[in-house]
């Protein structure tokens, strides 16, 4: 039995971390928390259920759908909003993006009204794995792997490609970095576009067994702000370990605690953390 | 190859540089000499297109830099080594080079430019895959030239580049310039040391509050009243 909390709790946490890493990354960068992170992630919930419901589309058909479209919105965040305020005091940035937030929150519902909706058959619907005394879900089983292969594709490309170069250089020094003839407005802009396309990967992964509903981005855009701090602000490793001890700490504390007390659990290990290490288990 | 003409600048409304021109001609080592707080890097951040000028002009082998955004400037030439080195420290050696060409996009002239800044500067290749954090001040030094002209400048800017660094390897950093100034490529210094930066130098500005009191050839500076008072104590 607990090997099986354990297990799920850890491929859970992987689905939380890619959460978490797209919001350290643009902290990690250009110094904003986005707080219609959570808003995005209900997006990309909303585009499967549509999907599926209007057009039959397999939850993973809809997936790069899903991702290619929050990329987009978050790119044009940046462009239309965030552009606009990012060299004006640190809380500007900040209202922009919780003004953001309310409006996506508030115009979901005024369209698709407060409703629990479910994404009731997929691919993976109803199955399960077995192993051993441990039983998983293939639902969550895919969403952890899914959410790790998008990990991975992110750590590469920002630790391997040309833009990620450009991305890490920005986000150590922009003037030094717009010497080296980079156009950080471009990075900023792609960068939230990432953030975006994790946000989006991972919405649309957990649309197959989560309800979606406007307030359904909301919990867990706040477990990503504990992952980012626990893990460290702006360091995606930090985030993918605070992702798994999040997801661990839910599933351990529900188990023995009682579901109702899992988030006492998760704010309580964060707040020892932070007390013991304010910037973060691998911060610096 | 650089002309300035009534460059006035400075930072929130405030002027810090007023009225400056000068010029900076192909295959020149040009020396803008001046002490602490009398503008010398607010005119280099100016001509890389960090800071807007409140006025005057900027052209740059016939083009007018003045308003363009600092990424492009690149591209037409201009490299330019910050104040303090500013590597990137927590990237390696090799990384910090590439993003020194980062506005190349042939292949094999990346390769080309990466040995030829190892050949200049052959301590880089030894500590190619270190963070940059891990070098020494020297060491930083190098690499932040190296890492300038990675992009294949035109005109290398380089401002302050003794700040912090002991005597013996100014010495070296500026046989170094010297060298690749003797190669061809224009470079234009900023710097605190007078005498060393003026001795080097084909011509040199001498700065003062912000504006442009002497100009004349290295030699010319060094022997006039105005410097030996006012850099050297005579």
């Amino acid at each position: 039995m607990l090997l099986q909390v354990i297990a799920s709790g850890v491929l859970m946490g992987f689905v939380y971390a890619l959460v978490a890493i797209g919001l350290t990354l643009i902290w990690g960068v250009m110094d904003i928390i986005n707080f219609a992170h959570g808003e995005f992630l209900m997006i990309s919930m909303y585009t499967v259920f549509w999907m599926y419901t209007l057009l039959k589309f397999d939850p993973f058909v809809s997936l790069p759908v899903a991702a290619l479209l929050i990329f987009v919105i978050s790119y044009l965040t940046y462009k239309i909003i965030i552009k606009r305020v990012i060299d004006a005091p640190g809380l500007t940035a900040l209202l922009a993006t919780f003004g953001l937030s309310l409006f996506i929150r508030n115009l979901a519902q005024f369209l698709w009204s407060p409703d629990y909706r479910f994404v009731t058959t997929s691919l993976v619907a109803d199955k399960k794995i077995t192993m051993g005394p441990v039983i998983i879900g293939l639902p969550q089983m895919a969403a952890a792997m899914g959410s790790i292969i998008m990990t991975v594709l992110v750590f590469y490309f920002i630790q391997k490609t040309k833009t990620g170069r450009a991305i890490q250089a920005t986000a150590l020094d922009r003037d030094t970095a717009k010497l080296m003839g980079i156009d950080t407005e471009k990075v900023y802009a792609i960068t939230f576009g990432i953030s975006g396309a994790c946000v989006g990967v991972a919405g649309a992964l957990m649309a197959t067994f989560f309800p979606v509903y406007p307030e359904s981005g909301a919990l867990y855009s706040l477990l990503a702000f504990v992952i980012v701090a626990l893990g460290g602000f702006g360091n995606i490793k930090g985030a993918l370990y605070g992702g798994i001890i999040i997801g661990l700490a839910e599933a351990l504390g529900g188990f023995a605690f009682g579901t109702q007390f899992k988030y006492a659990v998760v704010f309580l290990i964060y707040l020892l953390v932070i007390q013991v290490r304010p910037k973060g288990l691998f911060g610096w | 190859m650089l002309k300035v003409k009534n460059l006035s600048v400075g930072y929130d409304n405030v002027p810090v540089v007023f009225d400056a021109s000068f010029e900076v001609k192909e295959g020149e080592l040009v020396s803008i000499v001046g002490s602490n707080g009398a503008g010398k890097t607010t005119i280099l951040k100016t001509l890389s297109g960090l800071l807007k000028p409140f006025s005057g002009q900027i052209e740059f082998l016939g083009r007018r830099t003045d308003r363009m955004p600092a990424h492009e400037i690149v591209k037409c030439g201009i490299a330019h080594v910050p104040e303090g080195r500013r590597v990137f420290g927590k990237m390696t050696v090799l990384d910090n080079l590439l993003l020194g060409a980062h506005t190349l996009e042939n292949q094999d002239e990346i390769a080309g430019r990466l040995k030829e800044v190892y050949d200049i500067f052959p301590r880089l290749k030894e500590r190619e895959f270190q963070k940059a954090e891990t070098l020494s001040g020297g060491e930083q030094q190098m690499l932040a030239i190296a890492r300038g002209l990675m992009s294949k400048p035109r005109l290398l800017m380089v401002d302050e580049m003794s700040l912090g660094l002991m005597p013996i390897l100014v010495d070296r950093v500026m046989e170094i310039l010297k060298e690749i100034s003797r190669q061809g490529l224009t470079v234009l210094l900023v710097e605190q040391k007078v005498q060393e930066a003026l001795e080097m130098a084909d011509r040199g500005y001498v700065l003062q509050t912000g504006r442009i009191v002497a100009e004349g050839t290295g030699k010319e500076l060094l022997e006039s009243d105005m410097v030996k008072k006012a850099y050297m104590g005579m």
